[in-house]
């Protein structure tokens, strides 16, 4: 089962097919620029806030759990940037549209749902890249003693692995909206996720400042993957190769796992009415 | 012969669940369509008709595979639609009056490239239809505009471009018109009858609107209840169910109520008597024998024949299935009149 086959022509008509729709995703993003604007200035005085209270909290000591001064620093310009860019809290399109029945002509579109929705959302993360992350990191290297990577080979894996947390955090949204089929309300799921994913995925404090045994369970979520482990390579914190290959057995796994709640989904659309 | 549409026996039923006790539900088993069978050759245009609720749009579910039937027998375009559902997405193009398939937030002309890249339409032929579209549509003067922007005409005529561009070989439209000003409605109906009439566009059509059936499709099927009340020409089920014509006569001079001629049901006449209306059976006289024989009673000034509109067709099939024969859901628009010759 290939994630992006469709019945019909080529694969390059497939991949120009998905391509086109990244492109129109980023697109949407950028008719509303305005909102970016206020969307950066938030991000800005959280990352201002959050940098400022956690070197309170490491300058003492010399260092929390491998955290020295220019390290904590990145860690919060970065994972508050980036945040953004996985968007942990979407918006319930899709939820929306099961609910008004809209959804009905995107199911029959020929193409994979789900390989769309992440096209398209590939291309607003991408439009993000350029306005939440790249401005709270110049912010922050101007103002604070950031530290950027000392190897040339950390950006690449970075981005990498920015890319798979992308993949990740859509996954899982995906998979929080598609519970619509079933539930018809999904506002307290969605609102359980919001307060969950947050913590969770590293974007209060690290996870590392968590006890030893929290951390255990934690590497058993998705959660760490969709913040933490790409602000990790970043600030060069573990091993990048293990990172980045957890983050592909997730993406795969809740990919797949997707695929078959979609045709669940589907099933019940078509069979049951709805 | 191979039809674009072809239902044999199609039926669909649901499970609604209703408390019956403090504590206990029991599933009611609804029947939206019921045995429901109609083909639909190549070139065709078709309405589908009914009130709200009478199994309209869950029939155009099933043929567009959003929904499987509980029985019977559906092919479109030779697909068994829930079954090939994609397969069958290449080749109809559909129109929701209540859905949009635009880009909100993109102009329209992306929306309809991202449609290009989806549907994998070969850059010329996208081309051609697009500058085809652009044209009778008028598309020109907002095609670079957000879609968020358009007026609901403007709208309407970006879906329907928006639904040709992959040269479906059927062409569903739910409800088109909804909404639209007398002139956008016009416009699009102008559009809908060239298609059917120069590319032999298979149409089929559900609509409130019975003035875009009267204009777009020479064949009509009534459903009311999920079931079938009707299915033929406009014209052949207008004589079937509600025969009467009516003379219109307008009289030089006031006089005394004209008779009830051979063939007259009834006689109207206004304060002055000069304008007169006669009811009549065309099946017992004609017009033209009728014009001839107020003639000798007094002299004409002018005279017209008026056919029942199709809304009072449409209320004798269901006066006459039983279903409640009032107005129901089914309504003309007021502000339009024609179909009368007045």
């Amino acid at each position: 089962m290939s994630m992006l086959s469709v019945n019909g022509p080529s694969a390059s008509a497939s991949v120009r097919c998905y391509a086109r729709l990244a492109l129109a995703g980023f697109h949407r993003a950028a008719a509303y620029w305005k909102a970016s604007v206020a969307g950066l200035i938030s991000n800005t005085t959280f990352a201002l806030i959050r940098a400022e209270i956690l070197l309170v909290a490491v300058a003492p000591s010399g260092g929390i759990a491998g955290y020295d001064e220019g390290r904590i620093v990145a860690y919060a310009w970065v994972s508050q940037g980036l945040y953004s860019v996985v968007l942990l809290w979407g918006d319930g399109e899709l939820s929306k549209k099961v609910r008004t029945g809209d959804v009905a002509i995107d199911v029959s579109r020929p193409w994979n749902l789900q390989g769309a929705l992440l096209a398209i959302d590939l291309g607003r993360a991408a439009f993000a890249v350029i306005t939440r992350l790249a401005p709270p990191i110049a912010i922050g290297a101007l103002f604070f003693s950031f530290r950027f990577p000392e190897r040339t080979a950390a950006w690449p894996l970075f981005a990498v692995s920015a890319v798979l947390a992308v993949v990740i955090s859509f996954t899982l949204r995906f998979i929080l909206e598609l519970t619509t089929f079933w539930l018809m309300d999904v506002k307290g799921v969605t609102q359980l996720y919001s307060v969950v994913a947050g913590t969770l995925s590293g974007l209060t404090i690290p996870l590392a400042f968590f006890p030893h045994w929290a951390q255990e369970i934690l590497w058993l979520t998705p959660f760490p993957a969709v913040l933490q482990f790409p602000v990790d390579i970043f600030i060069e914190r573990g091993e990048a190769g293990e990172i980045l290959l957890q983050q592909a057995i997730w993406a795969a796994g809740l990919t797949l796992f997707a695929q078959f709640l979609y045709g669940r989904a589907q099933r019940k659309l078509v069979i049951q009415g709805g | 012969m191979t039809y674009m549409v072809d239902v044999e026996g199609l039926s669909r039923e649901f499970s609604v669940w209703a408390r019956t006790g403090r504590f206990r539900r029991s599933a009611k088993v609804v029947e939206a369509v019921a045995d429901v069978s109609f083909t639909v050759a190549r070139g065709e245009a078709v309405g589908y008709v009914g009130p709200n609720g009478s199994g309209k749009s869950t029939t155009i579910k099933m043929l567009t595979g959003i929904l499987a039937p509980s029985s019977g027998r559906v092919s479109v375009c030779g697909l068994e639609p829930s079954q090939h559902r994609k397969q069958l997405a290449r080749r109809i193009g559909i129109v929701f009056g209540q859905r949009s398939q635009l880009w909100w937030d993109l102009p329209l002309r992306e929306s309809l490239e991202i449609l290009r890249a989806i549907y994998r339409i070969p850059q010329a032929r996208f081309r051609a239809r697009l500058d085809e579209c652009v044209e009778l549509l008028d598309l020109d003067s907002f095609l670079e505009r957000p879609v968020r922007q358009l007026s609901l005409g403007q709208r309407m005529r970006g879906e329907v471009t928006a639904a040709l561009l992959h040269d479906p070989d059927l062409l569903v439209l739910d409800e088109p018109t909804i909404g639209l000003d007398l002139e956008s409605k016009a416009k699009l109906r102008g559009f809908l009858a060239e298609l059917v009439a120069r590319r032999a566009t298979t149409l089929l059509l559900t609509t409130h609107d019975l003035q875009d059936i009267e204009l777009l499709c020479p064949r009509l099927i009534v459903i009311d209840h999920g079931r079938i009340l009707a299915d033929g020409a406009l014209d052949t089920l207008r004589d079937e169910v509600s025969p009467e014509r009516i003379l219109r006569v307008d009289l030089k001079q006031p006089g005394a109520l004209l008779p009830t001629f051979h063939g007259v049901t009834t006689v109207q006449a206004d304060e002055h008597r000069t304008r007169q209306r006669l009811s009549f059976d065309p099946r017992r006289t004609t017009a033209a024998e009728l014009i001839a024989q107020v003639a000798q009673v007094a002299p004409v000034i002018d005279v017209s024949v008026t056919e029942p509109a199709i809304e009072d067709v449409i209320r004798g099939l269901y006066a006459r299935s039983g279903a409640v024969p009032a107005a129901r859901h089914i309504s003309r628009s007021s502000e339009t009149t024609a179909g009368e010759e007045e």
